[in-house]
């Protein structure tokens, strides 16, 4: 059985558009999906390549090497713009999972529930992605098109995600599950706010996850915000009877559709508040 | 470019624990799996295979990571550390050895592994965690026994140095075989198997009920050059086990028609490398789906699962005394409500495993159990061979709690390593376990309970249907004892409770802690919150008042004239009862969006097993050479009863504990102690055991010719009897003999007296009480419950070990958080550690524990049991709690945030 470990990303690409082969990150998602199985050939792993890791600013924009662990994002030096990114990072499984888990495995395994997806949707990711034909770039939003299903073609490889600086803004994120560890989240919700120099709202981006079959930003809602002052009550007024154009949750042993529509909206208030103290603070 | 193929490349090297390994592995495989069965690091433990557990966590280059999930070529040049190897070289790891030992914050093992590894990791960074740090460091490692507050103290504690002192009863002594738990020595049921045995796999049904028919076997068997297939009919006994006389009704494997999906019909031997990776899926086997139910009320509707059952009715319980219907028309006040719980996996991190091997005309079973003799006496009937032929040495026991008294593995290996005469091991995987074993009970019960306008209980009708899935196994232990305890330890003169265990597709439910007295006080707790509410009166106090005292009759007429302790149980509580009001209504006057409140409840449980004989039997000896043996086959599975017994032993013989040398638990090696259940080997084997070193301290002191004051040591092959200053030597050698040049073997069996018609009679040679309260916080607009204190009373009668009082309340309390807010077996939905969800290190609160010592009329130095007691209170009192705080009662557990929102928005609506 072939498992090639290369290290250098033409390697990979050329591996992969030779006899094609499943890739392998952090191992957090593709082992369990095996279910006892052994491991099918052949197998790339991504981990020795040097150009997937890290994260830097260039120009304007923030590049998260595709193979960055939830443990270096959690603690990487970044500016308050990430701190939903962070918050997610330190919600995904538990220590074992952030520890191996990257921020690529979590988009292209394209769970309902991936817990990475509704705060990159409001930083407006993109997706890098490597082909036999060239690097092409996805905004994040076209790049998940199902449940386990992406725009990745079987001869590329997600390179990095890229996020433009959009600071001062700041963001939040909440997950909402049973338990408190190693929870697959009832819903999520992730918010990115810029504000005025009066102090009200200039920007809103807000997404919601495991309430659709892809997590879905709510530009209805985020224009509404425009113009609000970042208090409780003023935010649950236009938040209150909005349409959550896009969410179609399911009903399942974690919740009831129901449910999930009403703590989302809930979650969406608290998530825009604290961003706004992550801007006070 | 570095390019690994296991077909021209030497191996995988790696450091692991400091020196180089190189192993021939496809470098895909699982690293959980190479550095288990490859590198022989057997303290890797796997729970889940799905990053679930965390349990085989282990050190990748410094970070925590679950192997499960870590391909073993990925580690190729690395350094791998597991626990094994950490106790050796890391300080860390060797100051957590003490404290976990010093808080028992092991107590069956099996997650200890993954727990240390994950402390080392954060103690490397931060020597002085706060509680907030630990949690999210271990946060990712299940554990299911101690209800994690043991460990957290122990992680915090790192560094301490000096254990409690041993001894005797009522000495909080560390567990005598915990150093092997907590340095990765422990032996466990997948990690006993010698390196050539046969691997075996289990087919399975994919349907909740169908027919099927096999094709072609022996060319699937020779297609994949297979040693053996079984199917029923290679069942060479009787094709049928269970545990209730008059109740085996399940087969080894199903001979044309399956009840259940999970259930077996197959199994598949032959060398690891080929077994592993087969597709099941291929396996020549076609199914029919027949009509299925899943619930008691679609039961009457398919065709009876099992001769002579009509209507699916198992069986039914039954308890009456005085006038119920009455006595609630005259009722002050009567209270009513339906309730119901589902399915709950025991959740034990380790899967079920065992191992077997003809040894000359015998077969010899390795497995993780919790009743040696039972699993021996029901393989003796499979495979029609005398029980004398049969020995079976468990292993350690990764967590049981009722799931591992049934059997499980043991069939499939023991029959195929009797056929092919070459040992045999199989693991269930999680997915297997979860679908194939025995569940707790779900409950829809309906209840209405009267009280007079003085805040006495004045009658009570229990009606209870229990869902006890395809097979009976412990479902009629759950129907009788039900009716028995429905009542909770409260006086209730007039009293009618009926049961009745229900034949569905489901999996067999049978034993979980607590036999289905959690899910009736899941509907009496609650009601009598009402009744309290109702009349005005505080709840703790309308409990008090209600309360057993001795001399009062219970439900089925026994009275207890002493010992009967529910009512110190509460009066303990109540500073905290008080404390906690006050601290609620101060923190909800100045709160709207968050609530608090408090719940209480209360809970009894009958020690051992109901009206019927159960004897535990121990025997100890002391050698010609002075070494005092304890034959101790009380199987320990976490709860202790190695460490406990040995210490009621030690005082009964009169002396010190560290003499003692345990040989555990074996048919071929140790009397029957009957199994590990239903809260009876303190009490029962104890009994045993203060029998047994009564009676051998007796022919001691005979030896001597000295009184019963005498005191006795043994050194250097000769007993000191020393008294009034004046010292007797008696040499061992002198005795003759043959192992033992003195012994005694001693058994118990309770008092008990079966039950009339009506229920009445004494069931129980001895009650355990307890009352517990949960304090919780509800966020009202989401619906979500944080727990912020258990404070938990218990009478055990005598703590043998104050300390391991404590771990069984705290897992006790554990399980019942899980019970009350998360846990849900749904057969095909769940099947995994990730859906089917127990709490984690960062859902149990604080645990306070108050130890009631009220005695007891025959228990050993006054002990009662304690296992099954913890968790029965805890669910009604968050129930209560959430009520308290929210205004709402959620009726179908679990209290889920969907369910407790849903229950607020309907009384928003109100």
């Amino acid at each position: 059985m072939q498992f090639h470990r290369p290290e250098t990303l033409d390697d990979a690409l050329s591996l992969l558009s030779g006899e094609g082969a499943r890739l392998l990150a952090g191992g957090t998602d593709f082992y369990p999906s095996l279910m006892d199985e052994p491991a099918p050939g052949p197998i790339l792993d991504l981990r020795q390549v040097a150009a997937l890791r890290g994260i830097r600013l260039v120009g304007d924009v923030w590049r998260i090497g595709a193979t960055t662990t939830w443990r270096e994002i959690a603690r990487a030096d970044l500016p308050p713009l990430f701190d939903g990114l962070k918050l997610a990072a330190r919600e995904v499984g538990s220590i074992q999972i952030q520890n191996a888990g990257t921020i690529a495995g979590n988009l292209c395994n394209a769970s309902p529930a991936a817990d990475g997806v509704p705060p990159l949707l409001t930083l407006d990711a993109s997706v890098e992605i490597a082909g036999p034909d060239g690097v092409r770039q996805l905004p994040l939003c076209d790049f998940i098109t199902g449940v386990r299903q992406t725009a990745r073609r079987a001869d590329e490889i997600v390179t990095a995600v890229l996020v433009p600086d959009r600071s001062p803004a700041t963001s939040s994120f909440l997950k909402l599950g049973a338990r408190r560890y190693l929870v697959i989240s009832i819903t999520m919700v992730a918010a990115m706010i810029a504000l005025d120099e009066a102090d009200a709202i200039s920007d809103a981006r807000l997404a919601v996850g495991a309430c659709s079959a892809v997590a879905q930003r709510l530009p209805d809602v985020e224009a509404l915000l425009i113009g609000a002052a970042p208090r409780d009550g003023e935010i649950r007024a236009r938040i209150g009877g909005a349409d959550l154009v896009g969410l179609a949750p399911l009903s399942d042993v974690r919740g009831s559709a129901d449910y999930r529509l009403e703590a989302a909206r809930e979650l969406l208030v608290r998530a825009i508040l604290l961003a706004v103290q992550g801007q006070e603070g | 470019m570095a390019l690994l193929d296991v077909d021209d490349l030497p191996g995988i090297s790696f450091q692991l624990n400091g020196a180089t390994v190189t192993l021939q592995a496809p470098p895909a495989e699982r690293l959980s799996n190479a550095l288990r069965e490859r590198a022989g690091a057997r303290d890797v433990k796997v729970g889940c295979n799905a990053g679930d557990c965390g349990a085989c966590t282990v050190l990748v280059d410094g970070l925590a990571v679950c192997a499960c999930t870590t391909a073993v070529g990925q580690v190729a040049g690395g350094t791998v550390e597991t626990l094994s190897g950490l106790v050796e070289a890391d300080p860390h790891a060797k100051a957590l050895v003490n404290s976990f030992q010093k808080h028992q914050a092991a107590q069956c093992g099996i997650c200890t592994p993954g727990m240390m590894v994950s402390a080392v990791a954060l103690l490397r960074e931060e020597e002085t965690p706060d509680e907030a740090e630990v949690q999210d460091a271990l946060g990712g490692v299940l554990c299911r026994c101690t209800g994690y507050r043991k460990i957290i103290d122990a992680v915090m504690d790192a560094g301490a140095t000096g254990l409690p002192e041993s001894g005797g009863v009522g000495a909080a002594m560390a567990r005598i075989d915990g150093l092997a738990k907590v340095t990765g020595r422990e032996l466990f049921g997948d990690d006993v198997a010698p390196a050539d045995a046969l691997a075996l796999r289990v087919i399975r049904s994919p349907h909740h009920r169908a027919r099927f028919s096999f094709g072609d076997l022996e060319a699937f068997r020779i297609k994949y050059g297979l040693d053996l297939i079984l199917t029923s009919g290679d069942v060479p006994g009787d094709n049928i086990f269970g545990v209730i006389p008059g109740f085996e009704d399940q087969p080894m494997f199903a001979k044309g028609e399956v009840r259940f999906r999970g259930e077996a019909v197959a199994a598949i031997v032959g060398d690891a490398e080929i077994i592993n990776p087969i597709d099941l899926s291929d396996f020549p086997v076609t199914w029919s789906p027949l009509a299925e139910a899943l619930v008691p009320a679609d039961a009457g509707s398919i065709d009876d699962l099992h001769e002579g059952r009509e209507g699916n009715i198992m069986c039914r319980g039954f308890v009456r005394r005085g006038e119920p219907e009455e006595a609630l028309q005259g009722a002050s006040v009567v209270v009513e409500g339906s309730f119901s719980t589902g399915f709950i996996e025991h959740g034990y991190i380790e899967p079920e495993a065992a191992f077997a091997e003809r040894v000359g005309d015998r077969l010899e079973v390795h497995c993780c159990t919790q009743a040696p003799y039972m699993n021996r006496d029901g393989l003796a009937r499979l495979l029609g061979l005398p029980t004398s032929s049969i020995r079976i040495v468990p292993t350690a026991t990764g967590g049981g709690f009722g799931s591992k008294l049934d059997l499980t593995t043991q069939p499939y290996v023991a029959l195929a390593a009797w056929k092919l005469n070459r040992p045999v091991r199989v693991t269930y995987t999680r997915t297997e376990s979860l679908a194939s074993t025995t569940k707790r009970h779900p409950s829809e019960i309906t209840m209405k309970i009267g009280a007079d306008a003085d805040g006495h209980i004045v009658g009570a009708v229990f009606d209870g249907v229990f869902n006890t899935g395809a097979y009976a196994s412990w479902g009629p232990t759950v129907a009788n004892r039900v009716p028995i305890h429905a009542s909770g330890p409260y006086r209730t003169p007039n009293y009618v409770a009926r049961s009745a265990g229900v034949h569905t597709n489901c999996p067999p439910s049978g034993a979980f802690r607590g036999f289905g007295v959690p899910q009736s006080a899941l509907a009496q707790e609650p009601l009598y919150d009402d009744l309290a509410n109702a009349l005005g009166v505080d709840r703790l106090e309308f409990r008090r008042r209600n309360a057993l005292r001795n001399g009062d009759p219970t439900v089925t007429g026994q009275v207890f004239e002493t010992g009967m302790g529910i009512v110190e149980c509460f009066d303990s509580l109540e500073p905290q009862w008080r404390r906690a009001l006050e601290d609620i209504t101060a923190f909800n006057a100045s709160n709207t969006a968050v609530k608090r409140g408090v719940g209480i409840a209360g809970g009894w449980y009958g020690c051992g097993n109901t009206s019927m004989s159960n004897p535990s039997t121990i025997k100890a000896g002391i050698t010609p050479d002075g070494r005092v043996i304890l034959h101790q086959g009380a199987v320990d599975i976490g709860q202790g009863s190695n460490t406990v017994i040995a210490q009621i032993f030690a005082t009964a013989l009169g002396i010190s504990i560290d003499k003692i040398e345990i040989i555990g638990a074996d048919t071929d090696l140790t009397p029957d102690a009957g199994k590990t259940s239903a809260s009876r080997q303190t009490f029962i084997t104890g009994n045993a055991a203060r029998l047994c070193g009564e009676t051998l301290r007796g022919k001691i002191l005979r030896l001597g010719n000295v009184s019963e004051a005498a005191q006795i040591d043994i050194v250097d092959g000769a007993i000191h009897l020393s008294e009034d200053g004046e010292q007797r030597v008696v040499a061992l050698s002198d005795l003759g003999g043959g192992d033992y040049a003195v012994e005694a073997t001693e058994s118990y069996d309770p008092p008990t007296l079966p039950l009339d018609e009506n229920g009445q009679g004494d069931p129980y040679a001895v009650f355990g009480t307890t009352a517990q309260m949960a304090e919780v916080e509800v966020d009202l607009a989401l619906g979500t419950v944080k727990l912020l204190k258990i404070t938990a009373a218990h009478d055990v009668g005598k703590a043998i070990n104050p300390l391991l009082v404590e771990g069984q309340v705290h897992g006790g309390v554990a399980q019942g958080i899980g019970l009350a807010m998360m846990e849900q077996f749904l057969p095909g939905r769940t099947e995994n550690l990730h859906d089917y969800l127990i709490p984690t290190i960062g859902d149990v609160p604080p645990i306070e524990t108050i130890i009631i010592e009220s005695g007891d009329a025959h228990g050993p130095y006054g002990a009662k049991g304690l296992g099954e007691h913890c968790l029965i209170p805890t669910a009604p009192a968050i129930l209560n709690a959430i009520k308290h705080a929210s205004g709402a009662r959620v009726s179908e557990l679990p209290a889920t945030p969907d369910k407790v929102r849903a229950a607020i928005r309907s009384l928003e609506a109100e």
